[in-house]
């Protein structure tokens, strides 16, 4: 039986075809959830079913979701949230009172007092004003007007809202989003959907991934010639490079955006990611502000933050925003109305919003143990970035960069001639079929530095550092001898 | 039809205004007065309600199908559920009945790393997503249904977004249509334009209870010749706003009809658990289709759309909502997934929403009578709110009230003499606008005007939600009829 009659009718019977479904789908891709993880999953599935491997579980080290790795959630934010849901339990006295507090004022700012009910589509307002409150407080006092924020499902649906209102024009007036490689493929991805121009300029892997203001102006430069470039975007701390960009980097990037006119994004979801000495998180707006009214005037500009990653790790809220600012007021007005789509974020991603950014105070009884179990969090996280850095230095042919910040280290891996030819017999890339192998092999997932970008003729592969840290041990020592291993097989 | 929408001023949402407002301005046959949103207006007084102290004390919002907002609670053992899954340590609390716990430790179990924290599957949590493809065989009398073709997303409407950003190509030439009724709520308009595709509309018949007349597909369908490519049928059953609810046969038309014209289908059946109709009952599109056998059963393509969002769970602001897709292109499915895939996944208390929704508590479960009296109280509720609508709108001189068969929403035709219509004019506001505003700062009733839904061409209608308690919605009724009596008696 043919393959088109087996679907049970003819191909060129279907509405909905290769051909006739949006081009721009078709080219979309995201690695971290892409071919590896599929087969990971596979695997998993075979282990459930009893069949025998060298390994008996599948670790997954391809996603930055540090509790499914195990990591604990924080209790105060947890017991607020129980208290939102169920508001009954305000009687119970197993809960503290500041907890009981926070969620009072939540439930009263929800329509019938209930975090099933729709909230505005920007966010809930006194959420926004408390978000603006932290990020004052956190930049030194300089000025967040809540009308600003945008609460989001996820810093990922704002960053991708911003986009789309910013990519329009036809061929050579098409944007241009100019993107660091390597890159968290969500950019990709979106400007790929939004039929944009994607513009790839390069951080400095000699340099610890800095990124050099004159690549930029190359990649720009040639750039101009094909396409309209309007929007800059940068990671800081880098997904999935790990780097924390200097104070004097980012003043650099801002001179440069304000001097080639483009709208400025900032993700900064991994702002309390900050592991190695010497390094700092400055925000782009409190950099911005302090180079004086002659940029934070004129300057275009959009910073993302989430409640993902940090030292809450609540992936699975899809809790975020972003602050836009100097946005054109009639912009502005569209980018409301685009939100409005969405109908509003998830309201108990807002609520745990609403926490990190109105954490326990020194004086509140929870404040204690919020402490403890936040600096334990951060403290492991700097003990497993260092301890990867290290033991992937001591291989042969594995160089690794510090793991400043973030939840990831993107070795450089060597990988031999001959595997590099296996690779394209099978029609793969070099970087997947390393990956695969470990995956098969040990039952280590991990995402092949192609799904990020790199430069031709290199090969990485990005690695989560949340393993609990006996477990991340093994880990490294199981891909150190995967490595070995492999070099000698194709040497 | 006008330009490029990219080719204008600079931002893609202005373009998407410029271009509802260029479908109503041209005189393209496609420009049926199809009214578009009332700028600025009515989408920022919906988001905050207006504190207008005048004689009455606090603004009645029935502008959203919101249960909670209205004042009608949570149902307790989802509640409880969800609590005792955000804070693990309730597991083991005598506070909390023993189906709840074992509920809640069941949904834990599958969260990964036992964390509501993690991402789960881009599909949603497999367990989840299998016994969502359970409840739909349970419902649709035995139709089989794979989990998957079903992908959970935060909203339905997320869902269907994505559905037409493959659907939509916005670089062909000619365009993109998409069939859409009317009256229809604008999120789903605002995303097809949003996304460079051209709105077909077809009109439902008022007189008729608003059902659909399969002529009228054919009429619309005529009408895009040379001007877009229309590629799907979009339908939303029960109905939002209009309240009608599908007859099998009226399905089985669409059906044939989609098939005919080779249309992709796009059913909305968010509303599908709020059904009033003594003679009314909700059978899903999937049902049906299967029911009619082959040809039609094999090649028809569907995506079927549901929430936990209305319906008597009411969780809006949980975020969560599926799609089941029916006989899709196995290739095209691969470039879907990619594409839910970008999304990482829809919030964990959503999807877990859903499978409480679909799985409550039964007979003999601790939490049954409870939850059964919970719901059994809602619904009581809106059915006696359905009729007392009826009852008095239709009452009311300039008023008529097409049955509300189900759904979130009263649509009542509003009949303005030539003086309404010339004072809206001079305040340069439509007039069913001007009737929601008046009412609006003289009785505090926040209600949205017809215009925003779309309507025939001189006709104008309101729109207000039924999901609320007797007592408001009693008082409601009593501010609109009293209002509406002085406003009738001011422009006669």
């Amino acid at each position: 039986m043919s393959q088109q009659a087996a679907n049970g009718v003819p191909h060129r019977g279907k509405v909905l075809t290769l051909d006739s479904m949006n081009p721009n789908v078709k080219r979309v891709e995201y690695a971290v959830r892409g071919p590896i993880v599929q087969r990971a999953v596979q695997i998993e599935k075979e282990l459930k079913e009893g069949v025998k491997k060298p390994f008996t579980e599948v670790i997954k080290a391809n996603i930055g979701d540090a509790h499914a790795m195990g990591q604990k959630p924080i209790t105060f934010l947890r017991q607020v949230l129980a208290l939102c849901s169920y508001p009954e339990l305000l009687e119970d006295n197993k809960f503290p009172e500041d907890a009981k507090q926070r969620a009072q004022r939540i439930l009263d700012a929800c329509g019938g007092h209930s975090i099933g009910a729709y909230s505005a589509s920007q966010g809930i307002e006194c959420i926004r004003q408390d978000v603006a409150r932290y990020i004052e407080k956190r930049d030194g006092g300089i000025p967040s007007n809540p009308d600003n924020i945008y609460l989001s499902t996820g810093a990922s649906d704002a960053i991708v809202t911003m986009l789309k209102l910013l990519v329009r024009g036809e061929g050579r007036d098409r944007t241009g989003v100019m993107i660091s490689i390597p890159q968290y493929p969500l950019y990709s991805a979106a400007v790929a959907d939004l039929g944009a121009v994607q513009v790839s300029y390069y951080l400095d892997e000699d340099k610890c991934w800095s990124l050099d203001v004159t690549e930029v102006r190359r990649a720009l430069n040639e750039a101009r010639q094909h396409c309209n470039p309007r929007v800059l975007c940068i990671i800081n701390p880098g997904n999935p490079t790990g780097q924390v960009q200097s104070r004097q980097c980012i003043e650099d990037v801002i001179k440069f955006a304000k001097e080639e006119h483009l709208f400025l994004m900032a993700d900064e979801v991994y702002q309390d990611n900050v592991y190695a000495e010497g390094c700092k998180f400055h925000s782009f707006k409190k950099v911005l502000f302090e180079m004086g009214p002659e940029y934070s005037s004129t300057l275009e500009m959009a910073s993302f933050h989430s409640t993902s990653k940090c030292y809450m790790g609540e992936c699975g809220f899809r809790g975020g925003y972003m602050e836009v600012i100097n946005m054109d007021p009639e912009v502005k007005a569209q980018l409301t109305k685009l939100v409005s789509v969405r109908l509003c974020p998830p309201v108990p991603g807002q609520a745990l919003l609403d926490l990190v950014v109105n954490p326990p105070l020194p004086d509140e009884p929870s404040y204690t143990t919020f402490m403890k179990e936040r600096s334990a969090v951060l403290a492991a996280l700097a003990e497993k970035a260092r301890l990867t850095e290290q033991i992937f230095n001591t291989v042969p042919g594995i160089t690794c960069n510090p793991v400043q910040g973030a939840m990831y280290t993107f070795p450089r891996i060597t990988l031999p001639q001959k595997a590099i030819d296996k690779a394209k017999e099978e029609g793969t890339v070099p970087d997947m079929l390393y990956c695969m192998r470990l995956l098969e092999e040990e039952g280590i997932c991990l995402v092949p530095g192609s799904g990020f970008g790199q430069r031709e003729g290199t090969f990485h592969f990005r690695m989560t550092i949340l393993p609990p840290t006996e477990k991340l041990k093994v880990v490294l020592e199981k891909i150190s001898h995967f490595h070995q291993r492999f070099t000698k097989e194709f040497s | 039809m006008s330009d490029d929408p990219r080719s204008s001023n600079g931002t893609f949402a202005t373009e998407m205004l410029f271009e509802l407002k260029d479908v109503s301005a041209t005189e393209s046959p496609l420009d049926q007065d199809h009214g578009g949103p009332e700028p600025d207006q009515f989408s920022t007084v919906s988001a905050k309600p207006i504190g207008v102290r005048k004689p009455f004390k606090e603004v009645i919002n029935v502008s959203m199908g919101d249960l909670h907002t209205s004042g009608l609670k949570p149902l307790s053992f989802v509640r409880q559920v969800l609590a005792a899954c955000l804070y693990p340590q309730l597991v083991n609390s005598s506070r909390l009945p023993v189906d709840v716990r074992q509920r809640a430790q069941r949904l834990l179990g599958e969260c990964v790393g036992g964390s509501i924290g993690s991402y789960t599957a881009t599909a949603g949590i497999p367990e989840v997503v299998q016994r969502i493809s359970e409840f739909i065989t349970r419902r649709d009398g035995g139709v089989p249904s794979s989990p998957d073709n079903i992908y959970i997303s935060p909203g339905s409407q997320w869902c269907l977004m994505n559905m037409l950003k493959v659907l939509v190509n916005s670089e062909s030439s000619p365009r993109t249509g998409v069939l859409t009724p009317v009256p229809s709520h604008c999120t789903t308009t605002s995303s097809i334009v949003g996304l460079g595709g051209v709105i077909v509309p077809y009109y439902l018949t008022e007189e008729n209870g608003w059902q659909l007349q399969v002529e009228e597909l054919q009429r619309a369908l005529d009408s895009a010749k040379g001007i877009c490519n229309p590629v799907a049928l979009y339908i939303i059953n029960p109905g939002n706003p209009s309240g009608q609810v599908q007859s099998r046969k009226s399905m089985q038309e669409v059906i044939q009809f989609v098939r005919e014209n080779r249309l992709f289908l796009l059913a909305d059946e968010v509303y599908q658990d709020l059904v009033y109709g003594e003679h009314s009952e909700f059978i899903s599109y999937k049902r049906v289709l299967a029911e009619m056998g082959p040809p039609h059963a094999d090649t028809v393509e569907l995506a079927s759309f549901h929430s936990a969002s209305k319906g008597f769970i009411g969780e809006c602001g949980l975020r969560g909502g599926y799609v089941e897709l029916v006989n899709l292109d196995p290739a095209v499915m691969k470039h879907i997934h990619t594409l839910f895939s970008t999304d990482s996944c829809a919030p964990v208390l959503g999807q877990m929403a859903l499978d409480l929704m679909v799985n409550p508590p039964q007979p003999g479960d601790p939490s049954y009578p409870l939850d059964d009296m919970e719901r059994e109280h809602i619904r009581k509720t809106l059915v006696h709110n359905v009729k007392r609508v009826s009852e008095v709108l239709n009452s009311l001189p300039g008023f008529c009230c097409q049955p509300v068969e189900g759904g979130a929403f009263a649509f009542p035709r509003l009949f303005l003499p030539p003086k309404a219509i010339q004072k809206a004019k001079e305040m340069g506001m439509q007039p069913d606008t001007f009737y929601c505003v008046r009412l609006l700062e003289e009785a505090g009733v926040l209600i949205l005007p017809g215009c925003e839904y779309g309507q025939k061409e001189d006709t104008h209608h309101v729109r207000f939600c039924i999901l609320n308690p007797q007592e408001t919605m009693e008082e409601v009724l009593r501010r609109i009829s009293c209002f509406h009596t002085q406003f009738m008696r001011e422009v006669s």
